[in-house]
Order: structure tokens, then sequence, then C-alpha cells
């Protein structure tokens, strides 16, 4: 299921806050997802979620909205700081995929390396999608990595391109760590050569 | 004919699948800076796995973004914010990675720090997990944010995977302005392409207004770069460049000195190599920019007015203007010289050196600080940077004019420490992002240069500095 967000240029702070970045865990960030537009009242870390208000005008809050695994939102979104909290946070709400014009390019980076996928698409396409999330109760979208597509209701097929590497990565749900250190020859040897050229670049 | 981008990359090469160009390579991490906030996940990550850092002597660690500004011999009272620089000293002293801490004279903000210890040398690359790295590109780096996964594959592999960027060259001509500084060049640059114009791109800032600028100032460039959306920035090495590191503590000497600045004088793009994209400004039209928004991109000139969404067709882009100016607190067509501020912030990596300590102290030197401004602070980028305001008496320039004199740390920029807006609460800010909330909850953040704060803080609202010097 798809919740929009209609805004360009959705920044980490917006998508998680800086007091939130003070922890030294990697989930629970999920319930101060967009913190600030979220609540009406102000949020700290350690406070209990359930006993905040919620803002009955932020889109996700609507009931129908609930569950939503897809966020669907316009151009230029997760600009700002590399803070990995915020696809930390977006996933830990329950969200796989989010779908924009344009993304920033650290957070699209930072998406693949945890498994949440960003995926580009047409201005047009994004326009259409929003307008039918917004008439149609319970709007679903099939998303297949393997094919790179997107497949509405009506079985309209919106096509996207991923990175072939990143690919085969989420799908095998691989280690990008270990896969470079199978390359730890050509690691050392580069190293080496450096050290004799620019000796300068080591203690 | 390679541009200083191609340079970097390839010479950074440990593996490729293929030379397809958009294959994904294996690129060597020469440096990489550490701090408290996006590293404690890394290190977890590191010690479940049981691998250790790959090469100790590459890494410096500093805590800058939770520390206290303020008396620090009593240590972080928020007790999060302490167990977050706890953990980075803990990770630290166990693996024995060099570590700045918060008492030690040479702590500061992570990006100040780099080049001011000379840790930042032409042609590296350069990572850390803050977007902010962009700075380091002044040295002619390949300098660039990472997330806390990357911080793990950098500690683990020293290498990370990296598809090549586009090249962009922006090219500013002509003589600044008096009273014009580096941070309207930014601002002015990312009125022009956008927050999002540099997305997919690496950017390189030349031209002769780049050239004549100082290494403060050509980091405050490339710091702001990433508002541009381009994750690098970069600036071709010259004399400038040369003179700035030599004599720095992890600067290179003797022998290795010369033949270092041999290899460094190749740093810049060869004469004619292309661009994906060139963007040109010319520095005499750059006045002093004032940002209206809460985004970067929403900026204008001190002459200006805060724009009217009412004469915006695009449908989406209106409906962010409407947001952002109810977000502001403000009408369309007011004059941006009748903004009235509460508070004046003076830091954060893009101005908190030395060269904008002095351009503050300029302005407000026999004067004081307007009724209406209830804090004005000034937050020196390094324990270093607040010795050489001192020895020069600049602290007590901003003193008698009413300014705070604070401890050096990431502060206001971002508030993850005591330092922050309330709600409503309105400020001049030399930081580089205005986003809703960055300074506190609510808080309404206008971006300005060094000067321009300064003069605000006097006037008690937005004014031109050029009238006042």
């Amino acid at each position: 299921m798809v919740a929009p967000l209609d805004r360009a240029n959705i920044d980490t702070d917006a998508i998680i806050p800086k007091q939130f970045l003070k922890s030294i865990k990697r989930s629970g960030f999920g319930q101060n997802l967009f913190d600030e537009w979220r609540y009406l009242d102000h949020g700290e870390p350690g406070m209990d979620s359930s006993k905040r208000t919620l803002n009955p005008d932020f889109i996700l809050n609507q009931l129908r909205y609930q569950g939503a695994q897809i966020l669907l939102a316009r151009s230029n979104f997760g600009c700002g700081s590399s803070r990995e909290h915020a696809p930390w946070a977006l996933q830990d709400y329950g969200f796989r995929v989010v779908i924009a014009p344009s993304f920033a390019d650290i957070f699209f980076s930072n998406c693949f390396k945890i498994g949440l996928l960003p995926i580009v698409l047409g201005t047009d396409s994004i326009d259409r999608i929003f307008s039918e999330v917004d008439s149609t109760e319970g709007y679903a979208l099939t998303v297949n990595l393997e094919d790179q597509t997107v497949t509405t209701p009506c079985g309209e097929i919106c096509s996207f391109d991923t990175d072939p590497f990143r690919r085969h990565c989420l799908l095998n749900g691989l280690d990008e760590i270990s896969l470079t250190l199978q390359h730890m020859d050509k690691i050392i040897a580069f190293e080496q050569r450096r050290r004799t050229e620019q000796p300068w670049l080591f203690k | 004919m390679q541009t200083l981008y191609d340079k970097l990359w390839q010479g950074h090469i440990v593996h490729e699948e293929s030379d397809k160009p958009d294959e994904m390579a294996l690129v060597y991490i020469d440096r990489h800076l550490v701090h408290e906030v996006t590293s404690p996940q890394a290190f977890e990550g590191l010690r479940i796995a049981g691998r250790k850092p790959w090469r100790l002597d590459s890494i410096l660690a500093v805590a800058d973004h939770n520390v206290p500004t303020t008396e620090r011999s009593h240590g972080i009272t928020d007790p999060i914010s302490r167990l977050q620089v706890d953990t980075l000293d803990q990770n630290c002293e166990d693996l024995g990675i060099t570590e700045f801490k918060m008492t030690d004279l040479r702590q500061g903000i992570v990006h100040v720090v780099g080049p001011e210890q000379g840790a930042t040398l032409p042609g590296m690359t350069v990572v850390c997990g803050d977007s902010h790295t962009s700075t380091h590109g002044a040295f002619a780096c390949l300098a660039f944010g990472i997330g806390t996964s990357e911080v793990e594959h950098v500690l683990a592999t020293q290498c990370l995977l990296l598809k090549k960027a586009k090249s962009m060259q922006i090219l500013v001509e002509g003589n600044l302005g008096p009273g014009v500084t580096a941070k309207d060049i930014a601002l002015a640059i990312i009125g022009k392409i956008g927050t999002a114009g540099g997305n997919g791109y690496v950017i390189e800032f030349a031209g002769n207004a780049i050239r004549e600028l100082s290494m403060e100032a050509r980091m405050t460039i490339c710091n702001m770069a990433i508002e541009g959306g381009s994750r690098a920035g970069m600036i071709a090495v010259d004399e400038t460049t040369i003179d700035y590191i030599k004599g720095r503590p992890f600067a290179p000497r003797g022998d290795l000195w010369e033949r270092a600045t041999t290899y460094w004088r190749t740093l810049k793009s060869d004469e004619g190599a292309a661009f994906d994209r060139v963007v040109t400004l010319d520095a005499a039209q750059i006045k002093p920019q004032v940002t209206w928004g809460t985004s970067p991109e929403m900026v204008t000139t001190i002459d200006g007015r805060v724009p009217d969404p009412a004469q915006v067709t695009d449908t989406v882009k209106r409906h962010d203007m409407e947001n952002a100016l109810k977000y502001m607190g403000l009408t369309p067509n007011l004059p941006i010289s009748e903004i009235y501020l509460d508070k004046i912030f003076i830091g954060s990596c893009t101005n908190s050196r030395i060269e904008d300590l002095r351009a503050a102290a300029v302005v407000v030197r026999g004067r004081h600080i307007a009724a209406n401004i209830k804090l004005a602070m000034v937050v020196p980028g390094s324990g270093l940077v607040k010795r050489q305001a001192e020895e020069e008496g600049l602290d007590k320039v901003f003193r008698d004019a009413g300014f705070e004199w604070r401890e050096p740390g990431c502060s206001m920029c971002l508030a993850m420490n005591d330092d922050r807006l309330s709600a409503g609460e309105r400020c001049a800010s030399t930081s580089n992002r205005n986003f809703e909330g960055r300074q506190g909850p609510g808080g309404r953040t206008h971006l300005v240069s060094p000067a321009m704060a300064a003069a605000a803080a006097v006037a008690g609202h937005f004014v031109d500095v050029r009238e006042i010097y």
C-alpha cells in the first residue's frame, strides 16, 4: 500500500530530527520518523510515543494509510545530512520502498546499504500515482525489483532502473564488506604501491 | 585531457569489474574522519563481525556534535549525549584510534580540525559520516559524506564501492565587491542551480574569483557544495593551498615535503578538459545573500524582498514556498532589511574559522548588539581557532559588543547540544542549513555570511553590510 507525502526537498532533518541521532543503536527510530510533522508535542529521546499527541493533519497519521510499505514523495527526497538514521527510521516504521522523481545522492546510496529500495520514476508517472492514491482508498502498487517494474492496480507498468550490482546485493541479501574483502589482495597491492609513491600519506 | 575529478578518481581505483563507465568501482580511502554521531553503530558492526580497522593511521576522531559550548570541566550534562561521546572515546581507546578528546586544545568541528592539523592533504580521498565532508575538497581532495554502513565499510576495508559521478565546473569570474564573501558566492550558486542542481555531480569550483580566495574561504564554498546537491566539491591546488599546509602537524616535512608539493601542483584540471555541465557566475554581480525560506535555495539578496508564491506557476514549487513562508512567519514582498532577529549564531563548519571571526569582528568592533537581540554567540571552529582569536583580541571585541564567546563545536548549527532556538525564534546564522527545526523545533533560520550576521546583530534586523564598512 502507498502513503503519499506531497512535498519536494524532504530533508533528513525532517525525516528524523537530530535529537534522536544521539542513540548509539541501529533500531527504534521508526516511532520518531517525521517527528515534528507527526506529533503536536515536541519529541525527545526516551519518550513513550504511544502517549504523545498525534497531529491529525499529518497525512501518515490518517487511518487509511496505516500499514503502508511504499512512500510516495516529490523531488530531491532525502536531501541534507548523511545520517543513515533517515533510511533506518523509514524502514523501522515499515516502509520498504520510497518512490520519488529524484533523490539526494547520499540518501540514495544509504538506502541500498540497508535494503530500503529507492525508486526513481518520471514526474508524469509520479503525478498520476499521487492523484490515484488520493482517490483510491487502499491504493497498492506491486514492485518487482528483479524486473525493475512498478505495476499500478489497473495494470499500468512503470519501469525503473537500478544499478546491477546494487540490485544483485539487494536480491541476494549480500554483505558488501564480505564482497569487498574478496579483493583483499588487490587492496593490499594498491596500498603498497601508494606507500611507495606517496609515503607522506602514511605514518 | 582530464578534469581534477578524473585524476583523483583514477588514482584511487583498486578494482573495477569492467571498464564500463557505469560500473561500480572499488575506491581506496586515504583519510577517514570520525565523529560521535554516525560512528557507534559502525564500530558495533565491526565488533559483531569480529573485524578490526584496516588502517589505523588513516583515522582521526573528534567529538563535535554533542559537546557543550559552555564550561566543560563538569563534562556533558545530558546523559544521552554523554553516552554517545563516551562511546566514541571508548571505541577509539579500544582500537588505538587517534582522537582529540573534548578537553584537548585541538578539539573542534571535524571539518575545521582536519585541515587545521594538515590531516587533509591534496590528492587524498577523504570521507566522514557527515555530509559536510565536501569541505575538504578545497584542498583538491575527493571528499564526501557517507552513511554509517559506509563508515563500517571503510573501517573494515579502507575502500568504498562507488559509481563515478558526472562533472560540473562552476566558474566564478570577476572581482567580488567589498563586504561580499565566500558564503555569498556559495549561496548565490545554490540560488542559481537549486538544492538538487548538483545531484549526481561532483563540482569543481574555478575562475579567478575562486583563485583569489583564501583557504578558509575556499572551504566555505566546498562545504556548501552539498547544499547544492553535490556530494563533493573541489578546487585545484595552487600556492595558496601549499602555503596553508606548510608546517601543520600532519603535513610532510623535508624531502617528503618537496616530493609531495611537486605532485600536488599537478592536481588541477587540464586545459580544455571537458565537463558534463558548466555554470558561470559574475563575481561582481554577487550581493550579500540572505535566505528567506526552509531550503538553502530559497535565497535572495539583502536589497531584495520575500518572494510572493502567487507569482509562481509551478504548483509543487508554489506549495513549497507557501509552506516555507508559513513556517518562517514571513509575508510576501516584505523587504529583507525589515526582518528582525532574536538570535545571532556565528559558527559551524561553514563559517567558524579565524578569517570568519575576523570578518565578523571588524563589523562589531566598538559597537553593541541591538536591544531586541536575546542572544548573540560566537562558537569558534576549534580550540586552536579560539586560541588564535583570543591572541588577536577578538574575544574581547565580541564580548564588549554583547556577544557570548563559547567553546568549539557544532553547536547551534544543528542544535544537538543545549544551544538551540525556541519555537518561533528567528536567527541570523552563519551555518549551512535553514531546514525546518534544524536549529531547534520551530526555530527560524536565515543563512548569511559572518559579516552579515554581525551587522544584523548590531542593527537588530538584516542590513547591508556594505553600508557599515
